[in-house]
């Protein structure tokens, strides 16, 4: 089972190809690993074990008669964030709310995954509605952290990361609001990639916060990351904010040379107050990026650090609209005994919503508030604009800017998540690249002490994707992926 | 005594005439079984979007250019947030911040004299979906075929004073949407919605009395008594040393009186934000210039044009502009015929007594040119008299068909033969012995009555012309 489920995407899609593997051997090893680990890791909500089967069969034939050659991804098995919707198969973004819900629709990211040929092995634990970075507050229980399953594997997307750190899928897609893709790939020491807003469809992602949040992978390198991104990208009518870009030719940019390029350091992130270890790791990437003959120079952004305060009012309002159609009418959790309207909609959600996404729908229901509007919603999208304009001054002179993905590595599942000044101060990391919708990518360099993977992240300009994938793909050759030390076999 | 003046702006929600809805494809189409035409975007399951429908926004633009309004060339979309079963987003897309058109008018006759009524703003926004209550079993139902059709919201001034000007501004803004093809207008479909703001101050005050705001009218005659009754209730009020208190309230016709529907305080807070799933929308001056350059002539222009081109008069002009179909059918027969007068004559006479027998708005006018201006023609060369001709007419009109063929169906053919025509009129002056000795004694008026007998016995379809000729000389 290992011999199969170890490798990475690119390699069992090649080995699909030239016969070597049928598509329901890849299938059959997947679901044995899955069910093996999954008392451990918990990573999956639903497995789609008999749809995963049949798929196997259909892309075979497909396979068989050539349909599916240009396909990177024909026959390899994938999870997908349970936020993610899913014509017939549940889609309940770790909530009460939704726990029954079956969507009548495929998003995009499902149809065009469908046709490159990957086959869907279930749906992905969560944060519940994407809120949070510890799968915490999933309703159906947390995942663990393949490195040390007493420890979190990260969130939003960390039943994304579980899964794909545990052998339980070779690839995964999450999504990404103001980290949750990024920070658990740095926890189970995985690849993974935020495109720039507008490169991937949102339609079909259940949303946390609309103008920030983009679906993206987590994968156990690089390659594997640009195939699926291939697949994923490109515009979609169907989504008002995809971008219309001519070619989405990822894998071209799979190349080991960074010798021209231009780097940039924020300040900010050498001052912060990061573990002896991560800032360790971080000094030795950039001494690793100087070596392959890249420039690196510190300089200063620190407009970014009122990043965090803009976020959260900009995610929370968005998010208060966006979770107010749950109102236990149409579908989801419906209060059993009610007298009125009111009632059926105060009950429903009250039962229905964590305690996590209650306190986000009031912050930004207060935020949009008549009167607040202006004190935090519209400050904090002029903070928004200064953020985006000095990251895009940093990028006439910089191809890649480098920080740590997180300021420590992933965190005890039992320790008190309070919001404490650090994890604010981690989040500065990741939502200002959200906010000014660039992308990144979030790469294994080191690990800790604790044996714990620690995160390099990689911002680039808008667009930036290629040499994103460069510098990744360059680092990568003298950093290649390492299993968790503790994965059984 | 103190002197009262009303104060009166109107929001008029329009439907637009789009195919599909605003933010997904589905059909916009009236009456259908509930819920057809619905689907995850309008029905606002988790993870939809909304992609907008450039032909909404056409027909909005259209209507903006038609008001003189400016447009405004990078517009935004809004969530305005509430909860309602019949909302199946818990919040609707609108424009607050910045709607697509403002600062336009629309110039009313006011007894002889134009009066020019400021449009505030112009924006689109997406209707709600229907609630059908069942009382019989304590059930309500919803119906999402009206979700996310398109709607604009024409918000005037203050700037009328009275029920009549209130109904010409609206008759007026209805001719104009109907001639751009924005909206067919139907009140009693629900196409057409007004909510009236209105006030009352003192005559001779400048400042603005305290408004209230009856919701959701849809009939002109219920808007007339609404608007005089709340007024009259406002002036009560007043006279009375009491206090308007602004507040949302509702016309119940039945009753004739206004009803509390919530004060200001109890005003919902909507939490207006920009919609993050919608892109600026951008106007080019290109785009605008084409709609711009696509605008039909309205009806003033019309007026005018008819009046100079076919020698028609003002009144008649204005009767047949009425609706942009009558002014097509009129300017297509009279080119077709090249008897402007004559067509005109016809849909004024004729025309306008079917319409209101048998209801027909002069929007619903359907028939071919080369169908009524054949009829004309057949009259012109005598194929058929001017009595059988209202006949032809009446079929004509309203079942559109060919009227040659229904003249030949039904023999109406007019009698000109000398022989066949003097051998009835003989046997007429035989039958008739007493009428054509009065005649012959010098009672003119027997002869009308010859004439009648005539007709009858030729069912109405002798040449009146001839007839008139030989009974004269056969009583000579």
């Amino acid at each position: 089972m290992k011999e199969i489920t170890a490798m990475s995407a690119t390699a069992v899609a090649k080995k699909i190809k030239e016969k070597e593997l049928s598509v329901l051997e890849v299938v059959e090893a997947q679901l044995n690993a899955i069910k093996e680990r999954e008392p451990l890791y918990n990573s999956y909500i639903t497995i789609t074990e008999k749809e995963a089967r049949e798929q196997a069969l259909l892309i075979q034939k497909l396979i068989d008669d050539g349909s599916l050659k240009d396909s990177p991804l024909a026959g390899v098995p994938v999870a997908i964030k349970d936020n993610i919707c899913t014509k017939g198969i549940k889609t309940t973004c770790a909530s009460k709310m939704l726990a029954n819900f079956i969507p009548s629709y495929d998003a995009t990211v499902i149809q065009r995954l469908k046709n490159a040929g990957a086959i869907l092995l279930g749906k992905v634990n969560m944060d519940e509605f994407a809120m949070g970075g510890t799968t915490k507050t999933s309703y159906f229980g947390e995942a663990k952290n393949p490195w040390n399953p007493k420890h979190t594997p990260g969130g939003s997307s960390g039943g994304s990361s579980a899964a794909v750190a545990a052998e339980e899928a070779f690839i995964s897609l999450g999504s990404d609001t103001g980290g949750s893709i990024r920070q658990p790939a740095a926890y189970c020491g995985l690849v993974g990639f935020k495109p720039t807003y507008g490169t991937v469809s949102r339609y079909g992602l259940i949303p946390l916060a609309s103008s920030l949040d983009q679906i993206g992978p987590l994968s156990r390198n690089i390659s594997d990351c640009a195939s699926i991104l291939e697949v994923i990208s490109g515009y979609d009518p169907k989504d008002e904010t995809s971008i219309n870009q001519v070619r989405y030719t990822y894998r071209e940019a799979l190349v080991d040379d960074v010798s021209n390029m231009k780097i940039g350091v924020p300040k900010l992130y050498l001052e912060e107050d990061l573990d002896k270890d991560i800032r360790d790791c971080f000094m030795g990437a950039i001494k690793t990026f100087e070596d392959m003959g890249a420039k690196v120079e510190v300089f200063d952004l620190d407009e970014i650090s009122y990043s965090v305060q803009a976020y959260y009012v900009i995610s929370c309002a968005e998010a208060s609209s966006n979770l107010s159609r749950y109102d236990g009418i149409r579908y989801g959790h419906q209060a059993g005994d009610y007298d009125d309207l009111d009632e059926l909609y105060k009950i429903s959600r009250a039962e229905g919503f964590g305690y996590d996404v209650k306190l986000r729908i009031m912050l930004g229901t207060h935020m949009l508030s008549s009167g607040n509007y202006e004190k935090y919603y519209d400050k904090a999208r002029r903070i928004r604009s200064l953020i985006s304009r000095s990251y895009e001054d940093a990028f006439k002179k910089y191809d890649i800017i480098l920080s740590p993905e997180s300021l420590t590595t992933a965190p005890l599942l039992k320790s008190k998540n309070s919001p404490s000044t650090k994890k604010h101060r981690s989040e500065i990391l990741n939502c200002s690249v959200n906010l000014a919708g660039l992308p990144a990518v979030s790469i294994p360099c080191g690990i800790d002490k604790k044996g714990l993977p620690i995160g390099l992240q990689i911002i680039g300009s808008l667009f930036g994707e290629k040499s994103l994938i460069q510098a990744a793909y360059s680092f990568e050759q003298t950093k290649p992926y390492e299993r968790p030390g503790t994965l059984i076999d | 005594m103190k002197k009262y003046e009303t104060v009166i702006g109107l929001e008029v929600h329009v439907e637009l005439s789009t195919y599909s809805k605003v933010f997904c494809g589905c059909s916009t189409r009236f009456g259908k079984r509930p819920n057809i035409n619905s689907c995850p975007v309008c029905m606002g399951m988790p993870g939809t979007l909304p992609s907008l429908n450039k032909k909404a926004v056409d027909l909005a633009l259209l209507a903006g250019l038609a008001l003189n309004c400016d447009i405004v060339q990078t517009c935004m979309f809004d969530r305005k947030n509430y909860f309602y079963p019949d909302l199946p987003k818990a919040y609707q897309i609108s424009q607050l911040y910045l709607p697509i058109a403002r600062n336009g008018s629309l110039s009313i006759d006011n007894k002889g004299t134009k009066k020019l009524i400021g449009i505030h703003e112009l924006h689109i926004e997406e209707d709600a979906g229907k609630l059908i209550h069942d009382s019989d079993s304590n059930i309500t139902l919803v119906d999402y075929n009206r979700s996310g059709v398109p709607l604009i919201e024409i918000v005037s001034r203050p700037d009328m004073r009275s029920a009549e000007e209130v109904l010409e501004y609206l008759d007026k803004l209805r001719i104009i949407l109907r001639y751009l093809g924005v909206s067919d207008c139907k009140m009693q479909e629900g196409s057409m919605r007004v909510d009236i703001n209105l006030s009352v101050r003192e005559s001779g005050e400048t400042m603005l009395g305290t408004r209230t705001e009856i919701k959701n009218m849809n009939s002109f005659k219920a808007i007339a008594r609404a608007i005089e009754g709340e007024s009259k209730r406002q002036i009560d009020i007043l006279k009375a040393g009491g206090q308007i208190v602004q507040e949302t309230r509702r016309w119940d016709d039945n009753r004739n009186e206004s009803i509390r529907m919530r004060s200001k305080e109890e005003a919902q807070d909507y939490r207006y934000f920009p919609d993050p799933d919608i892109l600026p929308l951008e106007i080019s001056d290109r785009w605008i210039h084409n709609l711009r350059s696509s605008l039909p002539e309205l009806r003033e222009e019309k007026i005018l044009r008819f009046k100079n081109e076919y020698d028609l008069s003002e009144y008649d002009a204005g009767v047949i502009t009425s609706s942009r179909e009558m002014a097509d059918l009129f300017e297509r027969t009279a080119i077709l015929c090249n008897k402007p007068k004559e067509v005109a004559n016809w849909l004024m006479v004729e025309g306008m007594r079917l319409m209101k027998e048998n209801n027909i708005d002069p929007w619903d006018i359907d028939l071919h040119p080369e169908h009524f201006s054949k009829l004309i023609s057949m009259i012109e060369e005598g194929i058929i008299n001017r009595v059988k001709a209202k006949d032809v007419f009446e079929y004509v009109f309203l079942q559109d068909g060919d009227p040659e063929e229904y003249v030949k169906k039904h023999g109406l053919e007019m009698i000109s033969d000398d022989k066949v025509l003097r051998t009835i009129i003989k046997q007429v002056i035989n039958d008739n012995a007493g009428p054509v000795s009065d005649y012959r004694n010098g009672k003119t008026k027997a002869f009308g009555y010859l004439v009648g007998q005539t007709m009858k016995s030729m069912k109405g379809k002798g040449d009146p012309t001839l007839v008139n000729a030989i009974l004269k000389e056969m009583l000579e």
